[in-house]
């Protein structure tokens, strides 16, 4: 290494640095393996299928979105090919007796994912922006319509099942129960996982960024911006690929809805939420909305309202996403002075959450009255029973959104101040903010 | 031995309105050559049609003898010609690390490796530190292109022009709204960066034209008016008429 190097290179991670980033890899794989004995449940056991299954896709989402700047409506295409693929492999590998075990499968997914990204991207990613995502909404609709037409490989309305128990067994598991599909899922979770965060780490990866940040320019340094966000799509739809076919084997089917507009929505907001501009953001994003998907749907009926409105909240007041708003932080805490705002937080949090409970209350009476208005009026919201008829609710609803939104605007400037402070004193002490 | 840059009956139209009428220009290897006129005599549509931004309507534009107008801009860079923009153009969320190291990958052999770690490349560490240290932005290696002052990134700006090693070099005013002082340094720059190559330069500042360039073109209303030495340009009555004049009285 010249001197220059020395001098100017941002120096390359030390033992420590090493021995912390592998043993943080290490950390999620235990984490992974002992999960289920701490939530032993068939529930909990199914909702972290769901949650590994929904990380790889949303991170193969992100591929595209958050590192190389390309807006998708059609995701779920390579999710749901990947799932089909998957279930028509698993009757004939079970048929013919193949010497081929379910933990492979998964991999058949990821490869047609792949293929048909191969096939149908060349296209569509001539362009960024509008027009490529034009083209992905349009192939998802192809593709989604002709799943109800060709009936003898998508299966109609019904879709198409499999037994995943006849295959070959390994260790003497036939992956029937939820424990074995789990840790089939987290695995194949932890590898997929791995592999992207390395694909960031490559020229590849760096090209994608630069793509995304500025596709002109990419062209004056020697790189086809074409072949950069081709090579992305690529990838992207061999791990959506993996992630339909994990799919496919927790639920042992695959229909229609795996290749719907519906989930090319779920995991767009998925992403989103979660923050797209950080590695991270979508786990966080896909661990928070299965979550949210799961609970809102006991506690309200109309809980997809209320996913959509915490989406534009999102988009919004926090465009970084969940992440996005907790990375904010690290100055404040490197600079310790992080304990200037959580007060402010403290504060805010009453009135808004006031705000909050008259806005659910007002809404659920107009749910009550315009989806069932014959119905006895006391219902039942997030646990709390209410009579949506009296008129005694509906003032306390009145007050909490008006008098809650009026206090939480002034508490919102102090939340302002406090951060502009907390900010400014890292910024003295050489901290970014 | 074929000249750097050659343009041969360069025309081009946007449509009825002729924009370039007819450049013939050559300019030798090794030279370092400015390009002035007055606003939108097709300076920058110029640099446009060399460097594969647009084709021309006509003519052909040569890099040492090969034909390279058509030809998308990606190619042309990998033939070994770079440009900068006149309006600062990096990669805005990326450290100024970052920028440079993109900007160095094709020209080390890297292409679009995906099995490649890029922490793990020596010669690609030891080309951006390099160019790092030239542009003078050790300090601010971590921050991001967009945050750093003007005059900060059209240093950058040269940064990446310069570091995929690319031996004939087209630079669209690089100190364009800096202060004397930063025009001064910049020039400094330009200078040292450019040693040995080709240099291809438009730029408004008469003191960098006539400091920095061995020979000196003249474009009015898309045609090349006149082509010669500092000198030669000076006392050419026909560039002071239409150019030269206000400013030199």
């Amino acid at each position: 290494m010249s001197e220059i190097t020395a001098s100017a290179a941002p120096p390359l991670p030390g033992t420590a640095e090493k021995l912390k980033f592998y043993g943080l890899w290490a950390a999620a794989a235990i984490a992974l393996l002992l999960l289920p004995r701490i939530f032993s449940s068939g529930g909990s056991l199914t909702t972290f299928s769901l949650i590994g299954i929904s990380i790889i896709f949303s991170l193969s989402y992100n591929i595209l979105l958050g590192q190389t700047g390309m807006l998708s409506f059609g995701h779920a295409v390579y999710y749901g090919l990947g799932g089909f693929l998957v279930i028509h492999a698993i009757n004939i590998i079970g048929a013919n007796k193949l010497p081929i075990p379910l933990p492979l499968v998964p991999m058949i997914g990821g490869l047609t994912g792949l293929l048909f990204a191969v096939l149908l991207g060349w296209v569509s990613t001539q362009r960024s922006g509008t027009a490529f995502a034009m083209i992905s909404l349009g192939v998802a609709e192809l593709i989604a319509s002709s799943a109800l037409i060709l009936r003898t490989f998508f299966g109609g309305e019904a879709g198409i099942s499999a037994n995943r128990t006849k295959l070959l067994r390994v260790f003497d598991w036939n992956f029937g129960p939820q424990i074995q599909i789990y840790y089939l899922v987290a695995a194949w979770t932890l590898i997929a996982v791995i592999a992207m965060y390395a694909l960031t780490r490559t020229p590849l990866g760096r090209m994608c960024n630069a793509v995304r940040d500025n596709p002109e320019r990419v062209q004056f340094v020697g790189y086809n911006p074409h072949v950069v966000r081709y090579l992305a799509f690529c990838f992207s739809g061999f791990f959506a690929g993996i992630a339909g076919a994990l799919a496919a084997i927790n639920f042992e089917i695959a229909n229609s809805a795996y290749l719907g507009a519906l989930q090319s929505g779920t995991v767009l907001e998925s992403t989103y939420i979660g923050g797209i501009g950080f590695f991270i953001g979508p786990i966080v994003g896909a661990i928070f909305v299965t979550f949210l998907s799961l609970g809102l749907s006991d506690l309200t009926p109309v809980w997809q309202l209320y996913f959509g409105l915490i989406f534009i909240a999102v988009v919004v007041f926090a465009p970084g996403g969940v992440t996005g708003l907790a990375m904010m932080h690290r100055p404040l805490l490197k600079a310790g002075t992080l304990m200037r705002v959580l007060p402010s937080y403290l504060i805010a949090l009453l009135p808004t959450l006031a705000m909050i409970a008259g806005f659910i209350l007002s809404l659920e009476t107009i749910v009550h009255y315009s989806v069932n208005p014959g119905d006895d009026p006391h219902v039942k919201a997030f646990g709390v029973s209410f009579d949506a008829a009296s008129p005694l609710i509906w003032a306390t609803a009145a007050i909490l959104l008006i008098g809650g939104y009026l206090i939480a605007r002034k508490t919102w400037t102090w939340v302002g101040y406090a951060w502009d402070e907390a900010t400014s004193v890292a910024r003295e002490k050489g901290i970014a903010a | 031995m074929s000249a750097a840059i050659e343009l041969c009956g360069v025309e081009k139209s946007f449509g009825e309105v002729a924009i370039i009428r007819n450049i013939n220009l050559s300019i030798a290897r090794g030279e370092r050559h400015a390009l002035i006129g007055p606003n939108g005599a097709g300076k920058s549509t110029t640099f446009n049609l060399i460097s594969g931004y647009m084709a021309p309507t006509s003519g052909s534009v040569l890099l040492r003898g090969e034909v390279i107008s058509g030809l998308p801009p990606y190619q042309i860079n990998r033939r070994g010609l770079s440009r900068s923009f006149q309006v600062t153009n990096v990669f805005a969320n990326m450290s100024v690390w970052e920028n440079l190291r993109c900007a160095v990958l094709w020209s080390t052999g890297h292409r679009y490796a995906f099995w490649k770690n890029i922490d793990n490349l020596p010669e690609v560490r030891d080309r951006t530190a390099q160019i790092l240290t030239d542009i003078n932005l050790t300090a601010r290696r971590d921050v991001p292109a967009g945050l750093l002052t003007y005059a900060e990134q059209r240093a950058l700006e040269i940064g990446i022009t310069v570091a995929g090693g690319a031996d004939v070099i087209l630079l669209d005013e690089p100190t364009a709204g800096m202060s004397h002082a930063e025009t001064e340094r910049a020039v400094a720059l330009i200078r040292r960066l450019t040693e040995g190559r080709t240099l291809l330069i438009v730029e408004h500042d008469m003191s960098v034209v006539f400091g920095l360039a061995d020979r000196i073109s003249v474009l009015v209303y898309g045609q090349i008016i006149a082509s010669g030495t500092p000198e030669e340009i000076r006392g050419n009555p026909k560039v002071r008429e239409a150019y030269l004049g206000e400013e030199a009285a």
